[in-house]
């Protein structure tokens, strides 16, 4: 039952409707420096395309924002930041580096471009600012892989995306917690039935879209 | 009957998340399916589509798989339930595990009404050993055996739920659902670990508690292969972030053989 990952990820690809993709320029003029990522300049414009392909770079592109985030955290911590705080951002800073980097490297030639980030809306020396956006970045991912999971037709990559959430949802739980204490399955995340969210790929995009300056498409993304 | 409890808890998301499967569904076209959503109370348009799309209700493969789980979810109910009411957690932890017992307690009765709504019988709830025949002497008068349990029930309870996902591919609702559940165990996990001092993630394949007994719940912790045929993910960071940026899932026997020594019958 295991089906081979980089064939699965080829035959979706290969499937990809090429019309999708016309029409969508994938800027190649760099907009500005990204991080340390080597691979194509930040893009003006991306689609994430169709398929298990669409959904991984869907998670693709989430992870690529919250490791820019947790790398900027960490170049430079905010004020009063204690060294057990230090520790668990610089820890989970490093698990979204891995994340992401993992993505693009099974993705290949299918991986979107890098995304350009816009964190203007954080004030990165704020403990309470920073903590916040990472609270609002790790309730989103797991929404966001939670909703994702049933759009996966290919089993290994639905067993990977749960492999990935239940992690964020182990950085949720910290973050919340560092903020308040007992908030870490807090009733805002965690409804009456004791489920947490899952959230579609066009309500997830929009929560995130005031962090990203590259326009996302996901046009082409399954919806059931 | 028992899906009337959770009718009676349904709040706004649920509720949202049927509407939108609703639109989602008409837009697919599949409009028997969106009627029968249409026509059915909103807690069963959730957990049992199959139950009213399909004669014959939920296939025994996902009746059997949410069997499981509720057999887990028992053990933790029962678990957290005794130890409040033994009063081995100090009134610092209290709100800690009385969150946590709470969700327990509603996956028990989610699982229960959709095994049910789906024409499946509810597996009854086992007599439980919280000693495991003495493994673990005092889990409710001594607080660190409480919690380096908790912790483990937890852990393996992440890894037991990731471990079913694919059996439940063929139920889009239902998936939905385990993940939902999936991740809230990983946020208890989390909480609990870090209540003991460890990190809300786990390093390699250690459990930071002081028994063997509890090394089955995290041998292969330490995988840092992703991806068949494999991509070490140890090359973006180093092996111990590899291994704690993604959770590994259990088969159901391996979980069994975890659970096993606490049920006495």
């Amino acid at each position: 039952m295991e089906l081979n990952f980089l064939d699965g990820l080829a035959r979706s690809t290969s499937r990809r409707n090429f019309l999708q993709w016309s029409g969508i320029t994938i800027a190649v003029a760099a907009v500005g420096c990204s991080d340390n990522n080597t691979g194509p300049s930040p893009a003006t414009t991306v689609d994430l395309g169709s398929g298990d392909t669409g959904i991984l770079n869907y998670a693709y592109a989430l992870e690529q924002l919250e490791a820019a985030f947790y790398t900027q955290v960490v170049a430079s911590f905010y004020a009063g930041a204690s060294a057990g705080e230090q520790t668990i951002l610089t820890d989970i800073k490093s698990h979204e580096v891995i994340h992401r980097d993992f993505l693009k490297a099974a993705l290949g030639s299918a991986a979107i471009a890098d995304l350009a980030v816009d964190f203007t809306s954080i004030t990165f020396t704020d403990r309470s600012s920073v903590l916040g956006a990472a609270k609002a970045f790790e309730d989103l991912g797991v929404s966001a892989y939670n909703g994702a999971g049933k759009l996966l037709t290919n089993p290994d990559y639905l067993v990977l995306a749960g492999k990935i959430v239940s992690v964020e949802a182990r950085h949720a739980a910290a973050i919340r917690d560092l903020l308040q204490a007992n908030s870490f399955a807090g009733s805002d995340v965690v409804n009456a039935n004791g489920l947490d969210q899952a959230k579609a790929p066009s309500e997830v995009l929009t929560a995130a879209d005031v962090y990203i300056t590259t326009t996302v498409t996901a046009n082409n993304l399954p919806t059931t | 009957m028992k899906a009337k409890t959770i009718l009676g808890s349904l709040d706004a998301d649920l509720t949202a998340q049927v509407v939108s499967r609703r639109g989602a569904l008409a837009k697919s076209g599949k409009m028997a399916g969106a009627l029968a959503l249409a026509s059915m109370p909103v807690a069963f348009g959730l957990m049992a589509k199959s139950a009213f799309a399909q004669a014959g209700g939920l296939p025994q493969g996902i009746i059997d798989v949410l069997n499981f789980a509720l057999t887990l979810e028992y053990l933790e109910d029962e678990f957290y339930r005794s130890g409040l009411n033994a009063g081995v957690i100090p009134a610092d932890a209290l709100p800690i595990f009385q969150t946590i017992s709470a969700h327990e307690a509603a996956h028990v009765a989610l699982l229960t009404g959709a095994i049910s709504s789906g024409g499946g019988t509810p597996a009854t709830k086992p007599n439980f050993d919280f000693t495991a025949g003495g493994t673990f002497p005092n889990p409710f008068t001594d607080y660190p055996t409480f919690q380096a349990l908790s912790q483990g029930f937890e852990d393996t309870g992440v890894r037991a739920y990731k471990g079913q996902a694919t059996a439940l591919m063929a139920n889009d609702d239902i998936l939905t659902t385990a993940l939902q559940i999936h991740s809230v165990e990983a946020r208890h996990a989390s909480a609990v670990r870090r209540l003991r001092g460890q990190k809300g993630w786990i390093t390699g394949n250690q459990s930071g508690i002081a028994s063997a007994a509890v090394q089955p719940i995290y041998n292969g912790e330490e995988n840092t292969t992703q991806g068949v045929p494999g991509i070490d993910t140890a090359q973006f960071g180093t092996a111990d972030s590899a291994s704690e940026a993604f959770d590994e899932p259990l088969t159901k026997d391996q979980v069994l053989a975890i659970a096993t020594p606490f049920i006495v019958a």
